[in-house]
Protein backbone atom coordinates (compact mmCIF):
# COMPACT_ATOMS: atom_id res chain seq x y z
CA UNK A 1 0.00 0.00 0.00
CA UNK A 2 2.21 2.87 0.75
CA UNK A 3 5.47 0.91 0.59
CA UNK A 4 6.28 3.61 -2.31
CA UNK A 5 6.02 6.16 0.47
CA UNK A 6 8.34 4.50 2.58
CA UNK A 7 11.41 6.05 3.45
CA UNK A 8 13.78 3.38 2.34
CA UNK A 9 11.71 0.77 0.77
CA UNK A 10 13.15 -1.76 3.12
CA UNK A 11 11.27 -5.23 1.97
CA UNK A 12 11.63 -6.78 5.07
CA UNK A 13 9.97 -3.81 7.30
CA UNK A 14 5.98 -3.46 6.31
CA UNK A 15 3.46 -1.16 7.46
CA UNK A 16 1.18 -3.86 7.72
CA UNK A 17 2.43 -7.07 8.66
CA UNK A 18 0.10 -10.30 9.84
CA UNK A 19 3.15 -12.41 10.34
CA UNK A 20 3.78 -9.04 13.30
CA UNK A 21 0.34 -9.69 14.83
CA UNK A 22 0.48 -13.56 14.88
CA UNK A 23 3.30 -13.62 16.32
CA UNK A 24 2.65 -11.03 18.96
CA UNK A 25 -0.66 -11.34 20.00
CA UNK A 26 -0.12 -11.60 23.54
CA UNK A 27 1.64 -8.06 23.77
CA UNK A 28 -1.15 -6.89 21.09
CA UNK A 29 -3.75 -7.98 23.10
CA UNK A 30 -2.35 -6.79 26.75
CA UNK A 31 -1.35 -3.17 25.14
CA UNK A 32 -5.45 -3.00 24.00
CA UNK A 33 -7.07 -4.01 27.18
CA UNK A 34 -5.21 -1.66 29.15
CA UNK A 35 -5.78 1.14 26.80
CA UNK A 36 -9.28 0.07 26.93
CA UNK A 37 -9.26 -0.36 30.45
CA UNK A 38 -7.49 3.07 30.93
CA UNK A 39 -10.04 4.85 28.65
CA UNK A 40 -12.97 3.39 30.22
CA UNK A 41 -12.38 4.07 33.63
CA UNK A 42 -11.35 7.64 32.77
CA UNK A 43 -14.32 8.70 31.13
CA UNK A 44 -16.53 6.78 33.97
CA UNK A 45 -14.56 8.47 36.13
CA UNK A 46 -14.46 12.03 34.74
CA UNK A 47 -18.58 12.07 34.13
CA UNK A 48 -19.68 11.12 38.07
CA UNK A 49 -17.39 14.36 38.89
CA UNK A 50 -18.30 16.36 35.82
CA UNK A 51 -22.74 15.73 36.22
CA UNK A 52 -22.81 16.83 39.41
CA UNK A 53 -20.42 20.26 38.49
CA UNK A 54 -23.06 20.84 35.09
CA UNK A 55 -26.44 20.30 37.48
CA UNK A 56 -24.11 23.03 39.72
CA UNK A 57 -23.73 25.27 37.11
CA UNK A 58 -27.16 25.20 35.86
CA UNK A 59 -28.80 25.61 39.15
CA UNK A 60 -26.69 28.19 40.47
CA UNK A 61 -25.83 30.42 37.42
CA UNK A 62 -23.05 32.58 39.45
CA UNK A 63 -20.79 29.21 39.26
CA UNK A 64 -21.33 28.85 35.70
CA UNK A 65 -19.01 31.17 34.57
CA UNK A 66 -16.37 30.60 37.03
CA UNK A 67 -16.32 26.59 36.47
CA UNK A 68 -16.42 27.58 32.87
CA UNK A 69 -13.73 29.85 32.81
CA UNK A 70 -11.41 27.07 34.74
CA UNK A 71 -12.63 24.56 32.23
CA UNK A 72 -11.65 26.27 29.24
CA UNK A 73 -8.14 27.63 30.93
CA UNK A 74 -7.07 23.81 32.17
CA UNK A 75 -7.80 22.44 28.58
CA UNK A 76 -5.16 24.93 27.02
CA UNK A 77 -2.43 23.48 28.98
CA UNK A 78 -1.03 21.15 27.56
CA UNK A 79 -1.44 17.15 28.16
CA UNK A 80 2.40 16.76 28.46
CA UNK A 81 2.82 20.07 30.98
CA UNK A 82 -0.16 18.27 32.93
CA UNK A 83 1.71 15.08 33.31
CA UNK A 84 4.86 16.69 34.15
CA UNK A 85 3.10 18.43 37.37
CA UNK A 86 1.02 14.92 38.80
CA UNK A 87 4.14 12.56 37.77
CA UNK A 88 6.43 13.67 40.46
CA UNK A 89 3.39 13.33 43.38
CA UNK A 90 1.68 10.53 41.77
CA UNK A 91 4.59 8.49 40.89
CA UNK A 92 5.20 6.41 37.16
CA UNK A 93 2.55 4.56 36.79
CA UNK A 94 -1.08 3.89 35.67
CA UNK A 95 -2.88 6.98 38.39
CA UNK A 96 -1.08 9.49 36.83
CA UNK A 97 -2.41 8.47 33.26
CA UNK A 98 -6.10 8.04 34.61
CA UNK A 99 -5.87 11.43 36.60
CA UNK A 100 -4.65 13.35 33.48
CA UNK A 101 -7.24 11.97 30.66
CA UNK A 102 -9.87 11.84 32.90
CA UNK A 103 -9.05 15.40 34.02
CA UNK A 104 -9.36 16.45 30.33
CA UNK A 105 -13.05 14.36 29.82
CA UNK A 106 -14.11 16.39 32.12
CA UNK A 107 -13.71 19.39 30.96
CA UNK A 108 -15.11 18.32 27.24
CA UNK A 109 -18.30 16.75 29.66
CA UNK A 110 -19.01 19.31 31.73
CA UNK A 111 -19.10 21.83 28.47
CA UNK A 112 -21.40 19.62 26.86
CA UNK A 113 -23.97 18.73 29.36
CA UNK A 114 -24.38 22.11 30.44
CA UNK A 115 -24.85 23.24 27.35
CA UNK A 116 -27.43 20.43 27.27
CA UNK A 117 -29.38 21.53 30.16
CA UNK A 118 -29.43 24.84 29.06
CA UNK A 119 -31.33 23.59 26.37
CA UNK A 120 -33.88 22.43 28.17
CA UNK A 121 -37.21 25.05 26.78
CA UNK A 122 -38.47 27.34 29.41
CA UNK A 123 -42.17 26.54 29.17
CA UNK A 124 -41.07 22.95 29.57
CA UNK A 125 -39.57 23.89 33.17
CA UNK A 126 -42.36 26.39 34.21
CA UNK A 127 -44.86 23.33 33.12
CA UNK A 128 -42.96 20.81 35.10
CA UNK A 129 -43.24 23.55 37.58
CA UNK A 130 -46.98 23.92 37.29
CA UNK A 131 -47.19 19.96 37.47
CA UNK A 132 -45.87 20.04 40.89
CA UNK A 133 -42.55 19.01 40.99
CA UNK A 134 -39.89 19.70 42.92
CA UNK A 135 -36.24 20.77 42.08
CA UNK A 136 -34.59 17.16 42.25
CA UNK A 137 -37.68 15.76 40.75
CA UNK A 138 -38.00 18.06 38.15
CA UNK A 139 -33.77 17.48 37.40
CA UNK A 140 -34.61 13.31 37.11
CA UNK A 141 -37.99 13.23 35.41
CA UNK A 142 -37.26 16.26 33.30
CA UNK A 143 -34.27 17.96 32.14
CA UNK A 144 -31.62 15.25 32.92
CA UNK A 145 -33.88 13.74 30.01
CA UNK A 146 -33.75 16.55 28.13
CA UNK A 147 -30.24 16.92 28.10
CA UNK A 148 -29.59 13.47 27.17
CA UNK A 149 -28.41 14.56 23.61
CA UNK A 150 -25.69 17.20 25.24
CA UNK A 151 -24.80 14.86 26.86
CA UNK A 152 -23.87 11.72 25.38
CA UNK A 153 -22.63 14.22 22.61
CA UNK A 154 -20.15 15.41 25.85
CA UNK A 155 -19.39 11.52 26.37
CA UNK A 156 -18.62 11.12 22.75
CA UNK A 157 -16.31 13.37 22.45
CA UNK A 158 -14.58 12.87 25.51
CA UNK A 159 -14.23 9.11 24.81
CA UNK A 160 -12.77 9.90 21.49
CA UNK A 161 -10.25 12.12 22.65
CA UNK A 162 -9.35 10.28 25.70
CA UNK A 163 -8.75 7.33 23.67
CA UNK A 164 -6.00 9.36 22.11
CA UNK A 165 -4.95 11.04 24.73
CA UNK A 166 -4.07 7.91 26.51
CA UNK A 167 -0.89 7.32 24.09
CA UNK A 168 0.98 9.96 26.14
CA UNK A 169 1.21 7.97 28.74
CA UNK A 170 4.27 6.63 27.43
CA UNK A 171 5.84 9.34 29.29
CA UNK A 172 5.52 7.42 32.34
CA UNK A 173 5.10 3.99 30.47
CA UNK A 174 1.60 3.47 30.89
CA UNK A 175 0.24 4.57 27.20
CA UNK A 176 -1.75 1.28 26.17
CA UNK A 177 -1.34 0.96 22.53
CA UNK A 178 0.75 4.29 22.75
CA UNK A 179 3.44 1.94 24.18
CA UNK A 180 3.37 -0.06 21.44
CA UNK A 181 3.51 2.74 18.68
CA UNK A 182 6.44 4.09 20.93
CA UNK A 183 7.99 1.29 20.73
CA UNK A 184 7.59 0.45 17.33
CA UNK A 185 9.84 3.87 17.21
CA UNK A 186 12.44 2.63 19.54
CA UNK A 187 12.60 -0.59 17.65
CA UNK A 188 14.61 0.31 14.63
CA UNK A 189 11.42 1.85 13.34
CA UNK A 190 9.45 -1.80 13.39
CA UNK A 191 6.93 0.51 11.02
CA UNK A 192 4.48 -2.77 11.45
CA UNK A 193 4.06 -2.38 14.95
CA UNK A 194 3.66 1.35 15.14
CA UNK A 195 0.89 0.60 12.59
CA UNK A 196 -0.57 -1.73 14.23
CA UNK A 197 -0.56 0.16 17.48
CA UNK A 198 -2.16 3.49 15.02
CA UNK A 199 -4.92 1.07 13.92
CA UNK A 200 -6.16 -0.28 16.69
CA UNK A 201 -6.26 3.32 18.42
CA UNK A 202 -8.23 4.46 15.79
CA UNK A 203 -10.47 1.28 15.29
CA UNK A 204 -10.80 1.31 19.32
CA UNK A 205 -11.93 4.77 19.60
CA UNK A 206 -14.70 4.30 16.47
CA UNK A 207 -15.94 1.19 17.98
CA UNK A 208 -16.45 3.50 21.13
CA UNK A 209 -18.03 5.94 19.83
CA UNK A 210 -20.60 3.64 17.92
CA UNK A 211 -21.44 1.97 21.02
CA UNK A 212 -22.32 5.18 22.57
CA UNK A 213 -24.31 6.44 19.91
CA UNK A 214 -26.07 3.29 20.10
CA UNK A 215 -26.74 3.51 23.78
CA UNK A 216 -28.04 7.73 22.75
CA UNK A 217 -30.42 6.29 20.61
CA UNK A 218 -31.99 3.22 22.99
CA UNK A 219 -31.63 6.04 25.51
CA UNK A 220 -33.84 8.47 23.73
CA UNK A 221 -36.22 7.14 21.67
CA UNK A 222 -38.38 9.96 21.22
CA UNK A 223 -35.93 11.87 18.92
CA UNK A 224 -35.89 9.06 16.89
CA UNK A 225 -39.46 8.99 16.17
CA UNK A 226 -39.53 12.66 15.64
CA UNK A 227 -37.03 12.14 12.68
CA UNK A 228 -39.14 9.38 11.58
CA UNK B 1 13.33 20.01 48.91
CA UNK B 2 10.49 18.83 47.35
CA UNK B 3 9.90 18.97 43.70
CA UNK B 4 8.21 22.15 43.92
CA UNK B 5 11.44 24.20 44.86
CA UNK B 6 13.53 22.07 43.06
CA UNK B 7 12.02 23.63 39.81
CA UNK B 8 12.01 27.29 41.34
CA UNK B 9 16.26 26.06 41.38
CA UNK B 10 16.10 24.81 38.25
CA UNK B 11 14.72 27.83 36.48
CA UNK B 12 16.95 30.24 38.52
CA UNK B 13 20.20 28.61 36.95
CA UNK B 14 21.21 30.73 34.26
CA UNK B 15 23.29 28.18 32.38
CA UNK B 16 19.67 26.37 31.90
CA UNK B 17 18.47 29.14 29.93
CA UNK B 18 21.46 29.70 28.08
CA UNK B 19 23.33 26.73 27.62
CA UNK B 20 23.17 24.80 24.40
CA UNK B 21 19.84 22.95 24.54
CA UNK B 22 18.69 25.26 27.12
CA UNK B 23 15.50 26.97 27.58
CA UNK B 24 16.22 29.44 25.00
CA UNK B 25 17.27 27.22 21.80
CA UNK B 26 14.05 24.88 22.97
CA UNK B 27 11.93 28.12 23.47
CA UNK B 28 13.35 28.74 19.65
CA UNK B 29 12.92 25.44 18.29
CA UNK B 30 9.36 25.33 19.89
CA UNK B 31 7.85 28.79 17.91
CA UNK B 32 9.21 28.01 14.65
CA UNK B 33 8.21 24.73 14.75
CA UNK B 34 4.27 25.94 15.88
CA UNK B 35 4.66 28.87 13.38
CA UNK B 36 5.50 26.70 10.29
CA UNK B 37 2.83 24.49 11.62
CA UNK B 38 0.26 26.67 11.80
CA UNK B 39 1.28 28.51 8.59
CA UNK B 40 1.03 25.31 6.64
CA UNK B 41 -2.89 24.76 8.46
CA UNK B 42 -3.44 28.17 7.04
CA UNK B 43 -2.30 27.29 3.62
CA UNK B 44 -4.15 24.64 3.15
CA UNK B 45 -7.07 25.21 5.21
CA UNK B 46 -8.58 28.53 4.42
CA UNK B 47 -8.87 28.20 0.56
CA UNK B 48 -10.59 25.16 1.07
CA UNK B 49 -12.93 26.16 3.71
CA UNK B 50 -13.80 29.43 1.98
CA UNK B 51 -14.14 27.56 -0.78
CA UNK B 52 -16.85 25.15 0.65
CA UNK B 53 -18.42 27.53 2.94
CA UNK B 54 -18.76 29.55 -0.67
CA UNK B 55 -20.04 27.01 -2.49
CA UNK B 56 -22.31 25.34 -0.08
CA UNK B 57 -21.25 22.06 -0.26
CA UNK B 58 -19.16 19.25 2.09
CA UNK B 59 -20.34 20.41 5.59
CA UNK B 60 -20.42 16.78 5.88
CA UNK B 61 -16.66 16.60 4.55
CA UNK B 62 -15.37 19.19 7.27
CA UNK B 63 -17.25 17.30 9.98
CA UNK B 64 -15.49 14.20 9.13
CA UNK B 65 -12.12 15.92 8.87
CA UNK B 66 -12.15 16.98 12.74
CA UNK B 67 -13.87 13.41 13.93
CA UNK B 68 -11.16 12.02 12.02
CA UNK B 69 -8.46 13.83 12.81
CA UNK B 70 -9.56 13.67 16.86
CA UNK B 71 -8.97 9.88 16.68
CA UNK B 72 -5.88 10.12 15.46
CA UNK B 73 -3.21 9.60 18.39
CA UNK B 74 -0.52 12.67 17.71
CA UNK B 75 2.12 10.13 18.45
CA UNK B 76 0.91 7.72 15.74
CA UNK B 77 1.48 10.61 12.78
CA UNK B 78 4.74 12.02 14.72
CA UNK B 79 6.61 8.32 14.46
CA UNK B 80 5.22 7.39 11.14
CA UNK B 81 5.55 10.50 9.13
CA UNK B 82 9.33 10.65 9.91
CA UNK B 83 9.44 7.41 7.82
CA UNK B 84 7.38 8.53 5.02
CA UNK B 85 9.11 10.22 2.60
CA UNK B 86 9.44 13.34 4.49
CA UNK B 87 12.30 11.87 6.43
CA UNK B 88 13.23 12.42 9.93
CA UNK B 89 13.35 16.07 11.00
CA UNK B 90 11.52 19.40 11.28
CA UNK B 91 9.13 18.91 7.96
CA UNK B 92 7.75 15.45 9.43
CA UNK B 93 6.87 17.43 12.76
CA UNK B 94 5.43 20.35 11.27
CA UNK B 95 3.54 18.06 8.42
CA UNK B 96 2.23 15.91 11.96
CA UNK B 97 1.17 19.38 13.86
CA UNK B 98 0.08 21.00 10.87
CA UNK B 99 -2.59 18.24 10.40
CA UNK B 100 -3.83 19.08 13.83
CA UNK B 101 -4.27 22.46 13.11
CA UNK B 102 -6.19 22.14 10.16
CA UNK B 103 -10.04 21.11 11.63
CA UNK B 104 -10.03 23.94 13.63
CA UNK B 105 -9.49 26.59 10.80
CA UNK B 106 -11.63 24.78 8.19
CA UNK B 107 -14.59 24.34 10.91
CA UNK B 108 -14.16 27.73 10.89
CA UNK B 109 -13.34 28.88 7.50
CA UNK B 110 -16.61 27.20 6.36
CA UNK B 111 -18.90 27.83 9.36
CA UNK B 112 -17.80 31.84 8.95
CA UNK B 113 -18.81 31.92 5.20
CA UNK B 114 -21.79 30.32 5.90
CA UNK B 115 -23.24 32.09 8.35
CA UNK B 116 -22.76 35.20 6.57
CA UNK B 117 -26.15 37.09 6.27
CA UNK B 118 -28.47 35.71 3.47
CA UNK B 119 -29.71 39.25 2.48
CA UNK B 120 -25.97 40.57 2.17
CA UNK B 121 -25.10 37.81 0.13
CA UNK B 122 -28.88 38.79 -1.93
CA UNK B 123 -27.89 42.01 -1.91
CA UNK B 124 -24.22 41.77 -3.52
CA UNK B 125 -25.61 39.50 -6.37
CA UNK B 126 -28.28 42.76 -7.18
CA UNK B 127 -25.29 44.48 -7.09
CA UNK B 128 -24.46 42.39 -9.87
CA UNK B 129 -21.02 40.57 -8.36
CA UNK B 130 -19.52 37.72 -9.33
CA UNK B 131 -18.95 34.59 -7.04
CA UNK B 132 -15.94 35.70 -6.86
CA UNK B 133 -16.18 39.26 -5.44
CA UNK B 134 -18.89 38.04 -3.93
CA UNK B 135 -16.87 35.64 -1.61
CA UNK B 136 -13.83 38.33 -1.55
CA UNK B 137 -15.67 41.54 -0.64
CA UNK B 138 -18.64 40.67 1.06
CA UNK B 139 -18.36 37.09 2.45
CA UNK B 140 -14.57 37.03 3.32
CA UNK B 141 -15.08 39.95 5.62
CA UNK B 142 -17.85 38.87 7.27
CA UNK B 143 -16.13 35.83 8.12
CA UNK B 144 -12.95 37.25 9.79
CA UNK B 145 -14.09 36.99 13.29
CA UNK B 146 -14.01 33.43 12.70
CA UNK B 147 -11.52 32.81 11.15
CA UNK B 148 -9.77 34.69 13.65
CA UNK B 149 -10.99 32.11 16.56
CA UNK B 150 -10.13 29.35 14.50
CA UNK B 151 -6.74 30.70 14.14
CA UNK B 152 -6.73 31.15 18.05
CA UNK B 153 -7.84 27.73 18.66
CA UNK B 154 -5.83 26.13 15.80
CA UNK B 155 -2.15 27.70 17.00
CA UNK B 156 -2.59 26.86 20.89
CA UNK B 157 -3.34 23.47 20.02
CA UNK B 158 -0.38 23.71 17.93
CA UNK B 159 1.70 24.99 20.38
CA UNK B 160 0.35 22.62 23.26
CA UNK B 161 0.63 19.79 20.83
CA UNK B 162 4.26 21.03 19.76
CA UNK B 163 5.84 19.17 23.37
CA UNK B 164 5.03 16.10 22.00
CA UNK B 165 7.24 16.62 19.63
CA UNK B 166 9.86 15.14 22.13
CA UNK B 167 9.41 11.91 21.87
CA UNK B 168 10.63 11.90 18.21
CA UNK B 169 13.26 13.99 19.67
CA UNK B 170 11.82 16.57 17.55
CA UNK B 171 12.87 19.38 19.77
CA UNK B 172 10.83 21.92 21.59
CA UNK B 173 10.41 22.09 25.42
CA UNK B 174 8.86 19.19 25.63
CA UNK B 175 12.30 17.82 25.67
CA UNK B 176 12.93 19.41 28.96
CA UNK B 177 10.00 17.44 30.65
CA UNK B 178 11.45 14.28 28.77
CA UNK B 179 15.14 14.85 29.61
CA UNK B 180 13.42 15.28 33.34
CA UNK B 181 11.47 11.88 33.33
CA UNK B 182 14.65 10.30 31.56
CA UNK B 183 16.63 10.89 35.30
CA UNK B 184 15.12 9.34 38.19
CA UNK B 185 11.95 11.48 39.61
CA UNK B 186 13.54 11.79 43.08
CA UNK B 187 16.44 13.45 40.82
CA UNK B 188 14.55 14.71 37.49
CA UNK B 189 11.45 16.10 39.29
CA UNK B 190 12.62 20.10 39.49
CA UNK B 191 13.07 19.78 36.09
CA UNK B 192 10.03 17.91 35.06
CA UNK B 193 7.90 20.56 37.01
CA UNK B 194 10.24 23.46 35.55
CA UNK B 195 9.19 22.43 32.06
CA UNK B 196 5.60 21.96 32.53
CA UNK B 197 5.54 25.31 33.68
CA UNK B 198 7.38 26.53 30.78
CA UNK B 199 5.03 24.65 28.42
CA UNK B 200 2.20 25.56 30.29
CA UNK B 201 2.86 28.72 30.40
CA UNK B 202 4.01 29.30 26.68
CA UNK B 203 0.23 28.17 25.89
CA UNK B 204 -1.35 30.01 28.10
CA UNK B 205 0.34 33.27 26.63
CA UNK B 206 -0.10 32.46 23.22
CA UNK B 207 -4.18 31.74 23.82
CA UNK B 208 -4.16 35.57 25.75
CA UNK B 209 -1.72 37.35 22.88
CA UNK B 210 -3.74 35.65 19.78
CA UNK B 211 -7.31 36.81 22.12
CA UNK B 212 -6.07 40.32 21.98
CA UNK B 213 -5.19 39.99 17.98
CA UNK B 214 -8.90 38.31 17.71
CA UNK B 215 -10.14 41.46 19.16
CA UNK B 216 -8.27 44.08 17.37
CA UNK B 217 -8.70 42.38 13.72
CA UNK B 218 -12.33 41.90 14.61
CA UNK B 219 -14.23 45.21 13.37
CA UNK B 220 -16.45 46.87 15.87
CA UNK B 221 -20.10 45.96 14.87
CA UNK B 222 -19.01 42.53 14.35
CA UNK B 223 -17.54 42.17 18.23
CA UNK B 224 -21.05 40.87 18.87
CA UNK B 225 -20.88 38.42 16.97
CA UNK B 226 -17.52 36.99 18.36
CA UNK B 227 -18.90 35.41 21.89
CA UNK B 228 -21.06 33.38 19.52
CA UNK B 229 -18.57 32.75 17.07
CA UNK B 230 -16.20 31.59 19.89
CA UNK B 231 -18.89 29.25 21.21
CA UNK B 232 -19.41 27.84 17.90
CA UNK B 233 -15.82 26.88 17.27
CA UNK B 234 -15.59 25.39 21.08
CA UNK B 235 -18.83 23.29 20.22
CA UNK B 236 -17.23 22.19 16.29
CA UNK B 237 -13.84 21.86 17.82
CA UNK B 238 -14.36 20.55 21.29
CA UNK B 239 -12.07 17.61 22.67
CA UNK B 240 -9.63 18.79 20.03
Amino acid sequence: MSLHLSYRAAPGNPWFSWQYVRDNSDTILAALREHAWLTGRAVLIAALVALPLAVAAYWFRSLSGPILALAGALYTIPSLALFAFLAPYLGIGAVTVLSVVALYALLVIVRNALAGLNQVPPEVREAAEGMGYGRWGRLFRIELPLALPGILTGLRLATVSTVALVTVGVVVGRGGLGQLIFAGFQNNFYKAEIMTGTVLCVLLALVLDLVLAGVGRLLTPWLRRRAA
Amino acid sequence: MNPVEQAVVWLNDPLNWTNPGGILDRLGEHLSISALAVLLGCLVAWPVGLWLGHTGRGGGAVLLVSNVTLAVPTLALLTILPLTFLGFGRPAVVVALAVFAVPPLLANAYTGVRQADPEARDAARGMGLSGGQLLRRVELPLAVPYLAAGFRTAAVQVVATAALASFVNGGGLGQIIRAGFGLDIAAGGGQIIAGGVLVAGLALLVEGVLALVERAVTPRPLRRARGAANRRVTDATAGA
